[in-house]
């Protein structure tokens, strides 16, 4: 059954076909299946569901796909356990019949439900789901990411930094696959980049948990005298760590590299205490000046009365490519739709994307740049948008992790 | 290797880095102890784990964040500072005496199951207003006025807010001692804690000495809350994450004990200060670790004290009037195993799936039942046994190259040997400090498999475990789960009946007599513990290959409580209970999941109107219609 959200999308896209007078012919829609964590996951999830929701009432307001059909998109909530979004992802595909699964959040569950459509052989296009080894060790043949995964992430922000040559390194992540993966990439980038960089401490406080021993983690970072840190904290730890570290002068003339600290999900409770000239990825959304990625914020802030995160762009995103695959394909069926997909080319808000057939990677970009304060708000300055190509696995990389 | 790279640490801390880290465990200390010693205070005097404790901490730092802004507006000083401290706290403890006067009254008479139960229904419940009310993302509040700074003590920078906090943990050690000690209230709560019925006895009015402690333990966990908003964000993660804390610090210096919840906070404070230092990944095991070596060696904790043998007879919570099965429950038995044999041709390829899923739980819960039912052991980790088996399945598969055959073999036998190992300690105790050890070792357990990602793949988890080929079509693995679950039950039910069942009931209703009698009591219980591991490892291994994906989440506290939500929802007087329950929960859960956002705040009122209204659960209460109408038709 539909959630009160989609009934509502569904009823005002009705009501833009209806008064245009373009009524769609009589051919079924095609339908596609959501899951996502919306109630635990809020914060990301219900602005990335806002997103989605604009981009289809535009497309079925232009016609749909497929030259009539209604595009419909069926959203659950995936009950932010993998097992749970197992069942719901079956649910969508035996009862509902969508055509493909499409979104996901955590990487756990990323991952279980990629490993569910590789079973049922179902395309599932993983919306935002970081780990890499969703495209890697994990990999199959019915799993395409669209975000730039940790990796892609990390290595922007090593070719960021490497020009400063800082060698002595502390690094800070959250203990879980993400934080680990994320430290580990950034291990083996410094070195290929700064050889003789090393890393002289490390700490993993728990998730969720930095502030309640925030003092004596910081205090451990700070005796190892690094020139430079490393930060995957985020979230709810991440707050904390930037208003310690000030108040403890950890930050103090040594270069700060942080992930995702940039996207507005983390940035915005930051405030006036945001920290100047880290480096950082994000969202720079108020500043991009692409008049299709203009009409995109313009609409959504006119239509729900807030601000894009970046999870909305993810959203919007991810719907225009599922129009564009469909109708490449030519009909909502699995082989079609994985024919399609492998290289093909999207023209994005983001500028344009290729879904790399090897690794089944989106080359999706992202903004590095620097963090700073403008009227007392978080903010970046002299961001510049990397091209995923650019930062992506080698194929050598690649084929090693998909013969293990 | 490992000893090298410690000693090398060790080596290398210099002195003002351990008097920076002796700081800074303080300042931890201080917080866990004032969160803490709410907990203990309301545990002493009313008997209950207040689950809900760690959200009113939650919402202490939510109001703080909230009032905060305008007082400072008014004037920028730490008097205003203060000034909102307090007004949070005293909003929280207000909180506190409604969720005293509306929920804890109706259940103290109550087995500690229930309580233990809709105190956590609460904590789902407020998790889902606070994102309600203040939204998703997490807010800053303002920092101290007057302590924004930082202080050189000996050459490390010590956040002068820090040396507040370290001093507001003896300030409220004080005030509390003040409390307890010079006044009428407090030596009421005194005695309350060493002796409730004697309390009672002597003509004490109760109902306001239990509102009062409830509104003392709910300032300290408003007030804990508040202290921390200069330090970290409000979230609405911050519950569960200092619930742990709290609890670990509770049962380690003893329930209901404050100088023991000082004394745990303080080594728990320095544990973790110089533990990061050395053991920067395996934080989570750290502490659970240090609570089960104290209640291995001091099961009341450091600084509590044996619970008074107490003369009053209670009937634990549990199976009621076990008769042999009759020839028509047999029968009935019959029908039931032919519906489901039938089931999957008539129905789609989805619901065969939700029905494996049901008698994957049904045997799970089942085993829970046999444990607390029958037993009296209630176990609040009981996820840790589901999970270990669908680990054990999963890793065999997956890194050892066996079958399915054997994986479903190894699944048993693992959650067997868990139990076993486990039981050990835990059947020593009884009880809420059974529970409480119970709950230690899920989370030692999940922490593990978080943690130890090269083996288990970390919050990951592990991908592509499914059936055989033989067993891959839906309806043959449907049969397959039919056959291992009920097999199961039927064979715990056989020994329910047996004598083994029947010496299991005696020491559930009185240990004492039962060991008089010459019944090794422990002994009884350990092996009820393994034999239920060993039941609940089976359906895990089945669980995870009817998922395809194995993770932590398996083993985690939300599961544990999914499982004891069965019992509850079917009725845990009636051996049907669990069966019931595990369908209703199941198909419930299925149902409404897609159509809310707000799972958990559905699960969170069921759980507490299933309390407050049929503590019997569907069965008790069906059974309870069903007597009234054959007894209003009899006399009609």
């Amino acid at each position: 059954m539909p959630t009160r959200r989609t009934l509502l999308a569904h009823a005002s896209a009705a009501l833009i076909l209806a008064s245009s007078g373009t009524a769609f012919a009589q051919q079924p829609p095609v339908k596609v299946g959501e899951l996502n964590s919306y109630g635990s996951m809020a914060a990301f999830a219900v602005p990335y569901r806002n997103g989605l929701n604009l981009a289809l009432d535009e497309i079925n307001a232009k016609g749909g796909v497929l030259g009539g059909r209604k595009l419909e998109f069926i959203i659950r909530d995936n009950g932010a356990t993998p097992g749970d979004a197992v069942g719901v992802a079956e649910e969508l595909v035996t009862r509902e019949g969508v055509s493909m699964l499409v979104g996901t959040f955590l990487s756990n569950i990323g991952l279980a439900v990629s490993d569910f459509a590789n079973q049922k052989k179902t395309l599932f296009l993983a919306s935002e789901p970081l780990t890499d080894a969703i495209t890697m060790g994990a990999g199959n043949p019915y799993t395409y990411r669209v975000r730039p995964g940790t990796f892609m992430q990390t290595r922007m922000l090593v070719d960021a930094v490497k020009a400063k040559g800082v060698k002595k390194w502390a690094i800070i992540a959250p203990n879980y696959e993400y934080g680990q993966s994320a430290a580990a990439s950034f291990k083996r980038l410094i070195k290929e980049a700064t050889p003789d960089a090393e890393i002289v401490v490390e700490q993993y406080p728990a998730i969720g948990k930095f502030a309640a021993d925030a003092g004596a983690t910081i205090a451990a970072l700070d005796a190892a005298k690094p020139d430079g840190i490393f930060n995957v904290l985020f979230g709810a730890d991440l707050a904390p760590f930037v208003r310690e570290g000030n108040t403890r002068g950890l930050f103090k003339d040594r270069t700060v590299v942080s992930l995702l600290t940039g996207e507005p999900e983390y940035m915005l409770p930051l405030k006036d205490e945001t920290p100047e000239n880290w480096i950082i990825t994000g969202y720079p959304w108020e500043q991009i000046a692409d008049p299709a990625h203009k009409a995109f914020v313009d609409a959504y802030r006119a239509k729900f009365n807030d601000t894009p995160r970046l999870g909305s762009m993810l959203g919007y995103l991810v719907v225009y490519m599922v129009r564009d695959l469909i109708n490449k394909a030519g009909a909502p069926e699995t082989d079609k739709l994985i024919a399609a997909l492998g290289d093909m080319k999207f023209e994005t808000i983001a500028g344009p994307v290729t879904m790399r057939g090897l690794d089944r990677q989106s080359s999706l970009g992202g903004w590095v740049g620097l963090s700073t304060q403008k009227n007392g708000q978080g903010a970046m300055k002299d961001w510049k948008f990397i091209d995923g190509a650019t930062v992506m696995f080698t194929e050598a990389d690649v084929k090693a992790a998909q013969k293990k | 290797m490992a000893r090298a790279i410690c000693w090398s640490v060790w080596s290398s801390m210099s002195f003002s880095f351990v008097i920076a880290q002796i700081l800074n465990g303080l300042a931890s200390a201080s917080s866990l102890f004032i969160v803490a010693s709410g907990l203990t205070i309301v545990f002493g005097v009313t008997r209950i784990v207040n689950f809900a404790h760690g959200s009113l901490y939650m919402l202490g730092a939510y109001f703080a964040v909230t009032l905060m802004t305008p007082l400072l507006d008014v004037s920028r000083s730490f008097p205003m500072f203060v000034l909102g401290l307090i007004c949070a706290a005293l909003l929280t403890g207000v909180l506190g005496i409604a969720l005293e006067v509306l929920l804890l009254r109706r259940v103290y008479k109550s087995p500690e199951l229930l309580q233990l139960l809709i105190t956590f229904g609460l904590v789902l419940v407020i998790q889902d207003l606070v994102i309600r009310i203040w939204g998703p993302l997490e807010i800053l509040g303002p920092r101290a006025p007057g302590l924004r700074g930082a202080v050189s003590i000996a050459g490390v920078q010590v956040p002068s807010y820090d040396l507040f906090l370290i001093a507001m943990g003896p300030l409220v050690f004080g005030l509390i001692w003040l409390v307890l000690a010079r006044t009428r209230f407090g030596i009421l709560v005194r005695a309350a804690t060493q002796d409730r019925e004697m309390v009672a006895a002597l003509g004490v009015n109760q109902s306001i000495l239990f509102t009062g402690a409830l509104f003392l333990g709910a300032a300290l966990a408003g007030l804990g809350g508040a202290l921390q908003i200069p330090r970290a964000a409000a979230s609405p993660q911050m519950d569960i994450a200092v619930l742990t804390d709290a609890f670990v610090v509770t049962v380690i210096g003893g329930m209901g004990s404050v100088p023991g919840a000082a004394l745990a906070a303080l080594i728990i404070g320095q544990l973790n200060a110089f533990g990061i230092v050395v053991f920067p990944k395996s934080t989570l095991v750290l502490v659970f670790l240090l609570m089960a070596a104290v209640l291995i060696v001091r099961p009341y904790g450091l600084l509590g004290r044996a619970e008074p043998l107490s003369l009053r007879v209670v009937t634990p919570e549990g199976f009621t009037a076990i008769a042999p099965t009759s020839a028509p429950t047999w029968r009935w038995c019959g029908v039931l195993i032919a519906a489901l044999t039938i089931l999957p041709w008539a129905v789609d390829a989805y619901a065969q799936k939700i029905a494996i899923e049901i008698l994957i739980f049904a045997l799970a819960a089942f085993a829970l039942a046999f444990l607390i039912g029958n037993g009296g052991l209630v176990s609040f980790g009981h996820a840790a046994y589901f999970g270990i088996g669908a680990y054990a399945a999963g890793l065999a598969v997956k890194k050892l190259g066996f079958g399915m055959e054997t994986a479903l073999l190894l699944a048993p036998l693992a959650g067997a040997g868990a139990a076993a190992l486990f039981g050990v300690f835990i059947v020593r105790l009884s009880g809420i400090y059974l529970a409480m050890l119970t709950l230690a070792v899920a989370q030692i357990v999940y922490a593990v498999a978080v943690q130890w990602v090269e083996l288990t793949g970390g919050d990951n988890g592990i991908v592509g475990v499914w059936p055989a080929r033989w067993a891959s079509s839906r309806i043959t693995y449907y049969y397959l789960t039919l056959v291992l679950c009920s097999a199961g039950i039927f064979l715990l039910h056989r020994v329910l009946h047996a004598p083994f069942g029947y010496a299991l009931r005696g020491a559930r209703d009185s240990a004492v007599r039962a060991d008089a009698i010459g019944l090794d009591v422990v002994k009884l219980r350990w092996l009820a513990f393994t034999l239920a591991g060993a039941a609940t490892g089976l359906a895990g291994g089945l669980y995870a290959f009817s998922k395809g994906s194995i993770d932590p989440t398996l083993l985690a506290i939300p599961q544990s409580v999914d499982f004891l939500a069965m019992l509850l929802m079917g009725g845990i007087q009636h051996i049907a209970g669990a069966l019931v329950g595990s369908t209703a929960l199941h198909t419930l859960k299925v149902i409404a999941l897609p159509l809310t956002d707000m799972w958990r705040m559905l699960l969170g009122v069921m759980i507490i109107a299933i309390v407050l209204l049929t503590p019997q659960g569907l069965v008790g209460g069906g059974l309870r219609l069903f007597r009234r109408s054959t007894r209003g038709g009899a006399s009609a």
